[in-house]
């Protein structure tokens, strides 16, 4: 074992008390999507636990064969959610990736995206605005039910995937920053679309927006937001995490507001759980100021349902609209009810529950363009429960997951649309 | 080391992908559930379909290589750890079909990778009943459930594994198919060698088909929750039920230290200053005959000394009782790092004593011990709660357990109820039976395995 190994080993020992207490009775292979698919065990979460275990003992000489393991996960939550002794999975993995990876040093590629671009926001928000312009030029419509494109030529990355096009105009050029008063409701809120929101479902902004004008919330929308940093964690890169934290910490703290609202069910668990939770190397002072902020955070349909306490009539007619349960929504925040009556709320809407409703969609961010065989396999059963429902319109919480399920259905030809619980919401106002 | 030539061989045979020699794959596949040291295999293999599991047992025969059979590596008992020297570990999670489940005859067949729970529903989509449900059956495989015997919590009224094999089709250590009992209630053809291959670890062959026995299920079922201040209460309750033939299909037990920590788990307000509570569950073919039943049991609780008795209306209200019991292994999973779940088993009148001697051991030992399990058979689960990285207090739980052991067949009782032998167990078997038992047995495997190949040093050490 090299002087090396023996660091990275020395590096791991900060997760056995975490890691101690997976008793190793493999009922994650129940839930697991991933190992649904493979049937491996280095691929569930008792397995990767014990490969980090060895590679902490000394007893593994290949980190790399660990690291594929590790990276070889959706971060979904489903094992942590459904463990019998409460191991907390997704704190082991995103530390874990951060120690292992910054080992192992991160690829060129995703360096230059996550130093070059992603942490300066102002560079990552033009580059993409000019790249809007020109991808009609190498995409074309697939799907006019669902809005998909796929690619006009053999490019790389794309390969068959059916993708959401870049939005003519972002959100933040639609709607301009703002920062109003509460009205009769007396809430206050700050509002983070998020990086897919503002550049592919701006219309997703629109409703919350639209929503929190009706209910006389008042909202604080500045400019110069930042990505809530998941993709980088997500591959290691903490560095460039602190960096997109501090930036969004910076803008937000200007104001005082009663909640952080997201519409993106992945940017919420990160920002309400994940940013605590990997502070702990930061200065006491910027711990506190992320503490103070992630309390705040909190998802918009969990929002209205909550603390607005809107409630659903009777139950409607007509479209019939099913709901995909985000991992991130339900197995990290506990909010899988709060979707389902909002959707109820629309009379011209009559809801129909598919089957595993909660299972994982296979999207998990940067997994679906490591892995996008894999990551299309376990698409596929989510596509096939929704279609097996009859509904003429799946919605969620998570633009995430909407990228991957419009992927799946516009691959099939499926005529179902793909939308957010607030858009439909936003409908009956 | 296995030559660059064999490895060739088995991946022509099984497809690249299900020959896995690296170092990260070899690692997941050296421990099973117990609390053990894990040894890494040298190979692991996943045949797909029967042949290619025939291959790779006369393959591995050919080049005397140990072979350990892993289903979803829930084992107790390190029965599916390798062996130390050129270990290969043989997936069956490839061999996952159900062949036929017949609803005129009442009988399955099906691979050995087939997931327990996954069987028992689709038994149960066509109206039927395939009762064993060992706790890990959300994962645990049938091959599985038959080399360990597995048991679950219906064992009192419906029985364990062994009582649902009708048949057992295997590849012996030669890779030479063989076949035993059938798809008939009555079958006297031959040696019972499919009861042979029960609980037998994976030490006498490797299976290919398993043939299980259905039953109609019961269409009725009520649920009670008894608290008792005395655990003879709880145990002489117990008794009273089965000696007025009474047979409830749940007969489940939680003791005072046990109720505590699933309180603080779960803060439902469970009865924190009970000394034990009963939850028991009725079923049967009729209506009627069911409340009968359970006015029955209600009454014998009450004349026996329950202080409370709440009876399921619905089974919204079944759900919420059935809540303290399905939080008990979670919750006393989560008070320490590491759990020891044991399974030492007792006549059922025992079971006072044997509670009171765990908890004598666990003071003696200042370990933290919650117990709970089946009191309807007299499975018993102490569950010691410890941070096996404490060397110190780990020797403590070793003594505790050879004790426990022993108090357990002081009683008349026996190591194991359902978790096997295994190599945890493997040396007291010795204490439990007779020397000329071990002498036995191990003829019983020279002969039918004369290389020691078929999982070695499992049950009979060796």
């Amino acid at each position: 074992m090299s002087a090396d190994v023996h660091q990275l080993a020395q590096m791991l020992h900060e997760l056995d008390d975490q890691m101690v207490s997976c008793m190793k009775c493999g009922l994650c292979q129940a839930v697991c999507p991933v190992f649904a698919e493979t049937m491996s065990e280095g691929d569930v979460a008792r397995g990767k636990i014990a490969l980090l275990e060895n590679l902490a003992k000394e007893m593994i000489q290949d980190p790399q064969g660990v690291q594929k393991k590790l990276n070889m996960c959706l971060l979904c939550g489903s094992c942590a959610a459904n463990c019998p002794s409460g191991v907390k999975v997704l704190d082991i993995f995103l530390k874990a990736r951060v120690i292992v990876n910054t080992y192992m040093g991160l690829p060129a590629a995703k360096k230059a995206i996550f130093q070059g671009l992603l942490t300066k926001p102002a560079l990552f928000n033009s580059v993409l605005d000019v790249a809007s312009k020109f991808q009609g030029v190498f995409t074309k419509t697939a799907n006019e039910v669902i809005g998909s494109s796929c690619s006009r030529i053999q490019a790389p990355v794309i390969g068959e995937r059916h993708f959401m096009p870049l939005a003519k105009k972002p959100l933040r050029k639609l709607e301009a920053p703002r920062n109003s008063r509460p009205g009769k409701s007396g809430y206050r809120i700050a509002f983070f679309p998020g990086c897919l929101i503002d550049k592919v479902y701006p219309q997703i902004g629109q409703a919350v927006l639209k929503i929190m004008e009706h209910h006389e919330v008042g909202v604080y929308m500045p400019a110069g937001q930042a990505c809530c940093g998941i993709p980088a964690l997500a591959s290691g890169d903490k560095n460039s995490f602190d960096k997109l934290v501090a930036c969004n910490v910076d803008v937000f703290e200007k104001e005082n507001f009663d909640y952080l609202l997201t519409a993106c069910a992945t940017c919420t668990a990160t920002m309400h759980e994940i940013w605590p939770l990997m502070s702990g190397n930061l200065p006491q002072s910027m711990q506190d100021r992320i503490a103070a902020l992630a309390t705040k955070v909190m998802d918009v349909n969990q929002f209205l349902v909550d603390v607005l306490k809107v409630e659903a009539p009777v139950a409607g007619t007509g479209t019939k609209v099913t709901y995909h349960d985000p991992c991130h929504l339900k197995k990290s925040m506990k909010v899988s009810e709060q979707p389902r009556l909002l959707l109820k709320t629309n009379p011209r809407v009559e809801f129909v529950e598919m089957a595993d409703a909660d299972r994982c969609c296979g999207c998990g961010g940067s997994f679906n363009l490591e892995h996008y065989t894999l990551s299309k396999e376990i698409g596929t059963r989510k596509r096939n429960d929704i279609v097996a429902s009859e509904a003429q319109v799946v919605a969620t919480g998570c633009p995430a997951c909407m990228l991957q399920i419009s992927d799946m259905l516009s691959q099939h030809h499926d005529k179902v649309a793909v939308k957010h619980v607030v858009e439909l919401y936003a409908e009956t106002l | 080391m296995i030559s660059a030539t064999l490895l060739a061989t088995f991946q022509k045979l099984l497809g690249k992908e299900n020959v896995m020699d690296s170092e990260a794959d070899r690692h997941a596949y050296s421990y099973d559930a117990a609390v053990l040291d894990a040894v890494v295999p040298e190979l692991v293999l996943r045949p797909t379909n029967s042949e290619q599991l025939g291959r790779t047992v006369a393959l591995c025969n050919e080049n005397k290589l140990p072979m350990t059979v892993r289903g979803a590596g829930t084992n107790l008992s390190g029965g599916t750890i390798p062996t130390k020297e050129h270990g290969v570990v043989i997936l069956t999670n490839g061999l996952n079909k159900i062949l036929e489940i017949n609803e005129q005859d009442l009988y399955a067949v099906v691979e050995p990778g087939v997931v327990t729970a996954k069987f028992a529903a689709e038994v149960a989509k066509r109206g039927l009943f395939y009762p064993p449900d060992p706790g890990s059956q959300a994962v645990s495989t049938l091959g599985g459930n038959v080399a360990e015997n597995a048991g679950g919590l219906r064992g009192l009224k419906y029985g364990v594994t062994k009582d649902y094999v009708m048949g057992v089709n295997f590849w012996n250590a030669e890779g030479e198919y063989v076949k035993s009992g059938g798809k008939t209630v009555k079958c006297v053809t031959g040696l019972n060698i499919a009861q042979l291959m029960v609980g037998s670890e994976g030490t006498l062959g490797v299976y290919d088909q398993i043939i299980l026995k259905l039953v109609p299920p019961p269409v009725a079922s009520k649920a009670m929750l008894a608290e008792f201040d005395d655990i003879n209460k709880a145990s002489e309750t117990v008794a009273a039920i089965i000696a007025n033939k009474i047979v409830p299909c749940t007969l489940e037990l939680l003791d005072n230290a046990t109720i505590k920590y699933v309180d603080d788990f779960t803060k439902a307000g469970l009865p924190r200053d009970a000394a034990a509570i009963l939850l028991i569950e009725v079923d049967g073919g009729h209506v009627a005959l069911v409340e009968d039943d359970a006015v029955k049991v209600l009454d014998i609780c009450k004349k026996n000394g329950a202080r409370h008795v709440q009876t399921a209306k619905d089974a919204a209200e079944k759900n919420k009782l059935w809540e303290a019991r399905r939080n008990a292994l979670p919750a006393l999973a989560r008070a320490r790092p590491t759990t020891v779940l044991e399974d030492a088993t007792v006549p059922r009148s025992q079971i006072p004593a044997m509670i009171k001697a765990i908890n004598d051991i666990g003071s003696k030992y200042r370990l933290q011990i919650g117990t709970f399990g089946h009191a309807g058979d007299g499975n018993l689960h102490p569950t010691i709660l410890t941070d096996r990285r404490d060397k110190e207090e780990f020797t403590r739980v070793e003594h505790a357990i050879d004790e426990i052991f022993d108090i357990a067949l002081q009683l008349g009782g026996t190591l194991s109820g359902e978790h096997g032998i295994g190599i945890a167990k493997a040396k007291w078997l010795e204490k439990e039976t007779s020397k000329a038992t071990i002498i036995f047995s191990r003829r019983l495997k020279k002969a039918v395995d004369p290389e020691y190949l078929l999982n070695p040093g499992k049950i009979i050490g060796g």
